[in-house]
């Protein structure tokens, strides 16, 4: 059975330039991401992880190399229709969770329909069931400040999926969480994967990791590994799913 | 187009939500907006309200009505020459001129010589020597008793129709008509009070004596002869331009004067004047658009600057829908309806402030009242969206622009 890729990095590069030296965040990445992976990002503190997930969202761009999605160049899409991949075919989920804060967790998570072009009805309705499916279908009115942090970042993955995305990436999704609320969130991520879908997690603790399918890890802006996780993953804690 | 429909209607919603957010700021935001909107609307509610009465009393003169009248051209004036419309002018107008009917002769006497009295109280009031043809060209009608008739004239009766301020100036108490007033000395029996007209520019209008015009003739004596107003109706209104031409060459050739000179008298229609009236109002208007348009664009570099505030407070805010997959023209949008919205709430504040302004301003001066026409409302809307597309380009644009990167970066 052949892997389907759906993004290809070819010598992806990112050169900062800092007064009068230049700088490599990231350094000839070669990397292939396939339909289903789950995937984890590792490596120290200003190796390049959050760099490469900008690039991947199509928040930033390279400055050299070849970045397929899809197996198209993304090099050669102007501003709108690369603005037409954030919002069909990337899910992003920040540290900070980056949610609207004046607007309530069911407008938020409705946002990106709206660029769609969808009407109110069927935004409502279809956000509805992405707030249901992370278990939050009784604080949909609330906005931002009136939500915990896991509940917070529940809010910004049902509105990183609510679109259906190609590929879900999570930059320390749950590095501003405590223990208890990270295993909530990374129960759903394994929930997620077993339904298809293709997840790019960074992360700093190791538990995360080996839950994860495939590892990369990067230091200095270079790929040093690539390994898939043999080990058949066991729940963090027995009995998240039904907890969550 | 649907899915932009939606997308309008959705940043009309936030807009709202941004604005009312910041309620106070968004309110001083439009103040420049709401000043300008507000001065127009009471200026045009004021002169619009008068203007309107000025028309409904020129109709009431008929647009077939001339009025032949002395006019003497500056230069003589300043050498001591008065033009004049001499009783025989009048009586060549009224049985030379075919095609014409109603021809009052008109003298209008005041200051020192127009005191009337009554038991002690006296009033200096224009007097108004007229024929009873009068009424009918001016439609002057009696609130009580009657006109005087052609018999009045005719036995040089003393017999007087007073205005209805008159009668409180004089204190007359009871029933007016048959009471006696003294003008110059001479006794006159009232016999009809003038309708209420009221008063326009602070002037009253409803302060005047009518005489028939054989008597006041008489009353004036031998001494000088009278400068007189002869009005007159054209029976057939096509005829008016023949009419006026004729009445020229028989004044020109009455006045001895030679081919090159001047007139010195003139002929006017109602429509003339109600003209020369229409465009004392526009340049008045077009003073005041100036004016206006000077405050809109202060109001509008107000609505831009606090844009541009807004757009930087809000920079993470368009990272994050930049990164949900808004696009460039998304935030444009977004934007512009904020500016529009914010201009169109200061417009309607700015009409309702405006209009009560108006409104106010013609109870305290006495003027009619104030109407606000609705093109001044089209018109201050157009203009309040016009500044808010104008000037909300530039922070909307500048929004749209940002990199999604560095937008969400910022602190
Ligand atoms: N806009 C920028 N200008 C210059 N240098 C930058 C810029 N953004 C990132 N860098 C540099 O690129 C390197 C990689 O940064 P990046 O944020 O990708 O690290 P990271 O692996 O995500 O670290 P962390 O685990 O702390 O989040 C860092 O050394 C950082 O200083
Ligand atoms: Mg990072």
């Amino acid at each position: 059975m052949s892997k389907q890729t759906i993004i290809e990095l070819r010598g992806i590069a990112k050169h900062y330039m800092m007064g009068s030296e230049g700088f490599y965040a990231l350094d000839g990445i070669d990397l292939d991401i396939y339909l289903n992976d789950y995937m984890a990002v590792v490596g120290s503190s200003g190796s390049g992880k959050s760099t490469l997930m900008n690039l991947l969202g199509c928040l930033d761009y390279p400055t050299a190399g070849e970045y397929k999605l899809k197996g198209t160049d993304v090099a050669t899409l102007d501003e709108t229709s690369l603005a037409g991949i954030r919002n069909r075919e990337i899910g992003f989920i920040f540290q900070n969770f980056n949610l609207l804060p004046r607007a309530t967790a069911l407008q938020n998570v409705m946002q990106p329909l709206i660029y769609r072009g969808l009407a109110p009805a069927e935004r409502k309705q279809r956000a509805e069931d992405a707030l249901a499916m992370v278990g939050l279908q009784d604080r949909m009115t609330h906005v931002p400040n009136q939500l915990s942090g896991g509940q917070r970042q529940r809010v910004a993955i049902a509105r990183a999926l609510v679109t259906e995305p190609a590929i879900l990436l999570a930059d320390e999704p749950t590095g501003n969480l405590d223990s208890s609320t990270t295993v909530e969130i990374m129960a759903l991520f394994d929930q997620l994967h077993s339904d298809g879908q293709t997840l790019i997690v960074v992360t700093h603790e190791q538990e995360i990791a080996e839950r994860c399918h495939r590892v990369i890890t990067l230091k200095d802006g270079r790929l040093m590994s690539d390994q898939a996780n043999k080990v058949p993953v066991k729940p963090l804690v027995s009995g998240v799913a039904a907890h969550v | 187009m649907s899915n932009l429909n939606f997308k309008i209607i959705e940043g009309t919603r936030s807009a709202a939500l941004s604005i009312f957010a910041h309620g106070f700021r968004s309110f001083l935001t439009t103040l420049g907006i709401i000043i300008g909107v507000a001065s127009v609307i009471a200026v045009v509610s004021v002169v619009q309200g008068f203007s309107a009465n000025i028309t409904q009393q020129f109709d009431g003169m008929g647009t077939n009505v001339l009025n032949i009248e002395s006019y003497t051209p500056r230069k003589e004036r300043l050498q001591g020459v008065r033009a004049k419309l001499t009783y025989d002018d009048y009586l060549e107008i009224k049985y030379r001129v075919p095609g014409v009917s109603n021809v009052p002769p008109t003298v209008r006497i005041w200051g020192s010589n127009a005191v009337i009295t009554y038991r002690g109280q006296s009033s200096s009031s224009m007097i108004v020597g007229t024929a009873s043809t009068y009424q009918k060209l001016n439609t002057v009608y009696p609130e009580r008793g009657r006109f005087f008739n052609l018999s009045d004239d005719k036995s040089r009766r003393r017999v007087a129709v007073l205005g209805p301020s008159i009668m409180s100036k004089l204190d007359i108490k009871g029933d007016p008509i048959g009471q006696h007033v003294a003008v110059s000395g001479e006794w006159f029996k009232v016999i009809g009070i003038a309708e209420k007209r009221g008063k326009l520019f602070g002037f009253d209008q409803d302060d005047f004596i009518l005489l028939p015009f054989s008597t006041t003739r008489a009353l004036l004596g031998g001494a000088e002869e009278p400068d007189i107003i002869v009005s007159l109706q054209v029976d057939e209104p096509s005829q008016l331009e023949q009419v006026k031409q004729h009445i020229k060459n028989l004044l020109r050739r009455n006045h001895k004067l030679s081919k090159d000179a001047d007139d010195d008298f003139e002929i006017a229609t109602a429509d003339q004047m109600l003209d020369t009236f229409d465009q004392i109002v526009g340049s008045t208007t077009l003073v005041l658009g100036g004016i206006v348009g000077i405050s809109l664009l202060v109001g509008g570099i107000g609505i831009m600057n606090i844009m541009l505030v807004s757009v930087t407070e809000r920079t993470r805010e368009i990272g994050i829908q930049k990164a949900l997959g808004a696009t460039r023209f998304d935030i444009l949008l977004q934007f512009l309806i904020e500016a529009v919205f914010l201009c169109l709430l200061g417009g309607l504040i700015g009409l309702i402030l405006g209009f009560g302004a108006g409104s106010l301003i013609s109870n305290l001066t006495g003027l009619p009242s104030a109407t606000v026409p609705a093109w001044a409302i089209v018109l201050s809307f157009g203009f309040s969206a016009g500044i808010g597309l104008i000037f909300g380009i530039i922070p909307a644009a500048k929004a749209a622009n940002l990199d999604p990167i560095d937008a969400l970066r910022y602190e």
